[in-house]
């Protein structure tokens, strides 16, 4: 008896492989996705904060500045005071590396200070490093991880750029106590100070307290004393702050895979259903023979629990290789610059693991607990007798549940988001596609009146099949409208999202050419001749400098961006709301706020800001609020006139080069190359800085693609399998229609009507919710989790070929998947019953 | 000639063991510093030359002399408490100067290094306690005068106050707070102060000391602050060029003759332990100096003791022979404890024996001081 049971149950599993095999491969990618993006993510943030503590080492206390760092003086300060027993000052540079993509953070430090603070950054000098190597100010000692990236040996010359000129360091040793993931370098602070044209100015101090002085308590007193635009935290809050940064991205991503995994339930479900309708009989007679009803809907979830299982385990395998994968192509932040300079490596975590494979059972056991349900409720007498058509699922309009959830979805759309994470937006996504799916059968019935006009006999019957929606019809409706509604939220929050980043960019690059040293983080800068120099080479019609610098608005987030330039006329920055001319008559000078810092710091227009530049804080008006979707912590722009006339800083970042008529970009752009440098300045033009910016963005958004794609084979397979179990439950009635006069080709025809029919419902109700999903995503996640607008677009002629051809294919799929009941000879198909 | 080498090691020490611990490291850093000439930094001057012939004036040339490569500032004594119970102590500031950085504006440019160590011989803990700091001269954090003595790094420094020393130190285990008065002139040694240190006169310091010195003050130790008085002995001294090719190490001795007077004699040693130079200075309670030639110094070891640390031997009792105008006087050397040895730097394997002693002559203690011997571990490299 037992062998028979396995031969009918998981047996099952093998007699249908490709089911088995699609169910298999969705849970499978749900848990290999899930279980990726953590472990990347904890690997990531696990190596970030293990730079984070190693930097803070044994302090109590830090002291952080904004990148463009703060007067030393401060160092000598606290020192003095009777909190302090120890301080180590660190002034810290994005190196950039000429002819070298990556940046290399050089941390400058005072090795004397080192051992009572942050023991884990001395630096050990290697023989032939001479004397006093870690003073000495040509010597930089690298980290495992940095040594390897570069691929420099002590003794080895490496090249570091300052402004535009380029410096020769020599490798002089290494950071045993850095740890194998921190890629980062270490030299003499006053070097560091006097190479990188930032005398004078430190970026973080490190403070041991005093015996018996308590860190918060420390931290409020000192907190007093800082100057503008300085935070002092607790190593902790400094690590919580990290972990957070990151915390919408990540469960944006895991969403993602949420979505992959409910899926895989999904086709387990479908699969399950088929197969139960197909042993209908068997099930039928087993339960003649004795077989108890909670045996029988045991062994159906066991073997959906197999499934699960299986693709669990499948999928555990191939989220580890995904992270091997991801980590050695992609780096640990998925290319989304969240963790710059470290070095993860994939750790095996047993109980993550045992947990993501039991998702994946999870899954198996939720999608066959429908099935087994029915299956166990079936009368075996009325069973045994015939392959009757009654699919056990009773279907009828549910219009109230539908309006619920539609409310439910508007309420949650007002919530704000919980811990930075749009918590409400992802379940107003999830009311939206339950709304989808319980107006289906509604929808079906009024679509059946609707097209009870023409007359032909296949068509007729056709819409008589859809009017009377069985359930196995809805099941497939459904799959459709889930995957279709997830596909084209997807497709007009992505072609949203491009058209607003595309209009975005065209905006912020006005000019032809623009040239910088380096990225505004690391530490190529122009100097203040560069401006006219550049304005003066031929070609050049006129330039605009452009100063980024870093602003510390609160102890408790992630600093913001500075930007300063001409900011004169309408035009001049994307707004969303406020105004640039006529600030001339206001109390205050203007400054213009991204939507993050608008959202984060709570700002509006006509609110007085304070912002801390160079270690004084001056009182501005936001004018208004323009959209960025380049510096996610936000950003403050203030014309750059105004801010030299407060700061005295002329340094330029990067340098906005507008040519005369009929002057060529290349040579213009060599003989930039030729006045400032061939390795330390990048020129580009505006057209080329677009394109790179959209091929990024649409890299970035590949994975959604594949999404997109993975949800419509579901729909599809959805369709297949529903009317497979449908078509063999309906051999009789094929029977039946061929002695009518229907031809074989007639039937053919009939279902894939019948799947377009339905299909064609299915994707008209997943549009419509796809489109209330997009609006969600665009006005609640995205706005929640990263902080931006854009404007909303349909791409209308997309969304219809891709409709057309769903429906298409959803015809084409119920008529293959009817081929199998309709090869059999219509005298048996009819005779069979009796 | 005070354990400045020796601190800072006398080999070609840049590798270490591989994980240097907080404490430590700076250790290594300065071991590193003794090795040949620091890199010149790109037209950075030279080191001025040690000469014979220059007079040196008070209280100025107790200050700095920041031109020359290493200076230090060492005192050294007994101590005794209320109860009775006698200790040593020595404290120690060197200033270094680097010919790094010296056209760099910043102000942690590390032209100049201030360097700290102290260590106090108590018999009852049957070993040192000692502790050490550094940093780069920075107002007001580290740094020294040149118009008369004052050093300082952090909470450490010793100060010349116009007729007396002030030093303080703040370590874990210890602390010391005591003031110096000193009886008499400056003892210059050598010739008038140029102190040869091997057989070429280019390996040479200025040098003069400061014996019976009168202490007072406290000594904190493990969290019991103890009233004590003593002798103490300060030595001053700046050079460019010290340690000739071929030494090994050195012994020295400063000692406080209870009759008033003051002895010091050193000898440079070579790999095989004989002596590549020696001298000395012996001044009576008068005032009368007398140097002492190369060949009216001689130490013969007595007893040795193995340090179950590192496993050097130590000659902890030694004779010492020096000349006097009625021909050679022996005196016995014998330590307060054997266990004088410095181990701060385990991790170069650089380590040391500094520690009070007591002299005899005729079977009588005729004075206490301090003794120095280095070179006796390993050679420094990694």
């Amino acid at each position: 008896m037992k062998a028979v049971l396995r031969h009918v149950f998981l047996g099952s599993l093998r007699r249908r492989p490709l089911g088995t095999l699609l169910s298999l491969l969705a849970v499978a990618l749900g848990v290999a996705l899930g279980l990726a993006v953590h472990l990347i993510h904890d690997a990531a943030l696990d190596e970030f904060s293990r730079g984070l503590r190693l930097l803070s080492g044994e302090a109590d206390l830090q002291i952080l500045g904004p990148r463009g760092g703060f007067d030393d003086a401060l160092y000598v300060e606290l020192l003095g005071r009777a909190e302090v027993a120890e301080a180590s000052p660190v002034l810290e540079v994005q190196a950039r590396l000429p002819g070298r993509e990556a940046t290399l953070r050089v941390l400058g430090v005072d090795v004397f200070r080192l051992p009572a603070v942050q023991p884990g950054l001395l630096p050990l000098a290697d023989e032939g490093g001479g004397a006093l190597a870690a003073l000495a100010p040509q010597r930089i000692f690298l980290s495992a991880a940095a040594a390897n990236a570069l691929g420099v040996r002590a003794g080895d010359e490496l090249v570091v750029q300052s402004g535009v000129a380029e410096h020769a360091l020599i490798v002089s040793g290494a950071l045993p106590a850095a740890g194998h993931g921190q890629q980062l370098a270490v030299m003499d602070i006053a070097a560091a100070q006097q190479l990188f044209g930032r005398m004078g100015l430190l970026t973080r101090i490190d403070l041991r307290l005093a015996q018996g002085v308590g860190a918060e308590q420390a931290r409020r007193v000192l907190a007093g004393m800082l100057p503008p635009g300085l935070s002092v935290l607790t190593p902790d809050a400094a690590l919580g702050q990290a972990a957070g940064l990151s915390r919408a991205y990540r469960v944006n991503l895991g969403m993602l895979a949420a979505i992959a995994l409910l899926t895989g339930g999904f086709l387990v479900f479908s699969t399950q259903l088929l197969s139960v309708v197909r042993r209908r009989q068997t099930f039928a007679f087993l339960r003649a023979l004795g077989l108890e009803r909670r045996s029988l809907r045991a062994a159906l979830l066991a073997e959906g629990a197999v499934l699960g299982l299986l693709g669990g385990l499948g999928g555990v395998l191939l989220g580890h290789v995904l992270t091997a994968l991801a980590f050695r192509l992609i780096g640990a932040d998925l290319g989304a610059g969240y963790f710059d300079g470290v070095q993860p490596s994939l750790q095996f975590k047993p109980w993550l693991v045992l947990g993501y494979a039991m998702l994946g059972v999870a899954a198996g056991l939720a999608g066959s607990w429908v099935p087994a349900r029915d299956a166990a409720m079936l009368q075996p007498a009325q069973a045994l007798r015939a392959a009757s058509d009654d699919a056990g699922l009773a279907v009828r309009p549910r219009w109230w549940a539908t309006l619920c959830c539609l409310l439910g979805a508007a309420v949650l759309c007002t919530a704000p988001p919980l811990g930075g994470v749009p918590v409400a937006g992802y379940a107003a996504i999830a009311c939206l596609l339950a709304a989808g799916v319980l107006a289906l059968p509604g929808a079906t019935g009024i679509a059946a009146r609707v097209l009870a006009l023409r007359a032909s006999p296949v068509w007729r019957l056709a819409r008589a099949r859809l009017g009377g929606a069985p359930g196995q019809t809805v099941v497939a409706g459904a799959a459709v409208v889930a995957s279709v509604a997830l596909a084209s939220s997807m497709a007009i929050m992505v072609s949203s999202f491009r058209l607003s980043l595309d209009d975005w960019l065209s905006r912020m690059l006005p000019a032809d050419l623009y040239l910088q040293a380096s990225s505004s983080g690391a530490s190529g800068y122009l100097d203040a001749d560069v401006p006219a120099r550049v304005a003066a080479l031929p070609g050049v019609a006129a330039v605009e400098p452009i100063r980024a610098e870093q602003l510390r608005l609160s102890d408790a987030r992630p600093p913001v961006t500075l930007l300063a330039r001409a900011i004169r006329q309408a035009g001049d920055l994307p707004l969303v709301e406020g105004r640039i001319d006529g600030m001339a008559g206001q109390d205050l000078p203007p400054a213009w706020i991204s939507e993050a810092v608008a959202d984060l710091f709570a700002l509006r227009s006509g609110d007085e800001l304070e912002l801390p530049l160079q270690g004084r804080a001056y009182r501005f008006r936001v004018a208004g609020i323009w959209r960025d979707y380049a510096r996610q912590h936000g950003a403050v722009a203030l014309d750059l006139a105004q801010y030299r006339a407060l700061t005295g800083d002329l340094r330029t970042n990067d340098l906005a080069i507008s040519l005369r008529a009929g002057a060529d970009p290349a040579a213009v752009t060599r003989a930039l190359h030729q006045a400032l440098g061939e390795r330390t300045i990048r020129v580009a033009g505006a057209g080329e800085i677009r394109a790179l910016s959209l091929r990024i963005f649409d890299r970035s958004f590949l994975v959604t693609y594949l999404m997109e794609a993975v949800a419509v084979a579901i729909g599809l397979f959805g369709i297949a399998t529903s009317f497979a179990a449908l078509a063999s439950a309906r051999r009789r009635e094929f029977g039946m229609l061929r002695h009518l006069g229907l031809t074989r080709g007639e039937i053919g025809r009939l279902l894939a009507l019948e799947g377009a029919l339905a299909a064609a419902v299915g994707v008209a109700v997943g549009l419509l919710a796809g489109a209330a999903v997009a609006w969600v995503l665009v006005e609640v996640v995205n706005r929640q989790s990263f902080h931006w607008s854009m404007d909303m677009s349909l791409p209308v002629g997309g969304l219809a070929v891709f409709a057309g051809a769903l429906v298409g294919l959803a015809a084409l799929a119920a008529r293959l998947a009817g081929a199998h009941a309709m090869r059999q000879s219509a005298v048996r198909a009819v005779r069979e019953d009796w | 000639m005070r354990s400045w080498p020796s601190l800072l090691g006398d080999g070609s020490v840049q590798r270490t063991d591989r994980a240097p611990r907080r404490g430590v490291a700076w250790l290594v850093l300065l071991a590193a510093l003794a090795v040949g000439a620091a890199q010149a930094d790109g037209g950075a001057a030279e080191y001025p030359p040690v000469r014979p012939g220059r007079t040196l004036a008070f209280p100025v040339d107790g200050g700095a002399h920041p031109d020359y490569r290493t200076e230090w500032w060492y005192v050294t004594g007994w101590l005794e408490d209320t109860g009775g119970q006698a200790r040593g102590f020595q404290i120690t500031f060197f200033r270094v100067r680097t010919r790094l950085g010296e056209d760099n504006p910043s102000r942690f440019a590390p032209r100049q290094l201030v360097l700290a160590h102290a260590a106090l011989a108590d018999p009852r803990e049957g070993r040192l306690l000692h502790a050490e700091r550094a940093a780069r001269a920075m107002q007001p954090l580290a740094g020294f005068d040149e118009t008369h003595t004052r050093v300082w790094v952090d909470d450490w420094s010793l100060h010349w106050e116009g007729d007396h020393y002030r030093a303080r130190v703040e370590a874990e285990d210890f602390a010391f707070e005591l003031r110096f008065e000193p009886r008499g002139e400056p003892m210059l040694n050598g010739e008038r102060g140029f102190s040869q240190k091997a057989p070429d006169p280019r390996h040479a310091s200025y040098y003069y000391s400061r014996p019976q010195l009168a202490a007072s003050g406290s000594v904190r130790l493990r969290g019991a602050t103890h009233e004590v008085r003593g002798h103490a002995w300060l030595d001053h001294e700046w050079s460019s060029e010290i340690m000739p090719d071929g030494a090994r190490g050195w012994d020295w001795v400063g000692i406080n003759l209870h009759d008033g007077g003051a002895l010091m004699a050193f000898r440079m040693r070579d790999d095989d332990g004989q002596a590549l130079w020696a001298g000395g200075s012996v001044r009576d309670a008068d005032g009368l100096l007398r140097t002492l030639a190369v060949d009216e110094v001689r130490f013969t070891p007595l007893r040795r003791w193995r340090s179950p640390r590192t496993g050097t031997d130590y000659p902890v009792e030694w004779t010492l022979e020096v000349g006097s105008a009625a021909g050679p006087r022996s005196l016995r050397i014998i330590p307060l404890f054997d266990d004088q040895e410095l181990v701060s730097r385990r991790s170069t394997g650089a380590v040391y024996w500094e520690g009070a002693v007591r002299v005899l002559e005729a079977g009588r203690e005729i004075g206490r001081g301090y003794l120095e011997m280095t070179g006796y571990g390993e050679r420094l490299k990694m």
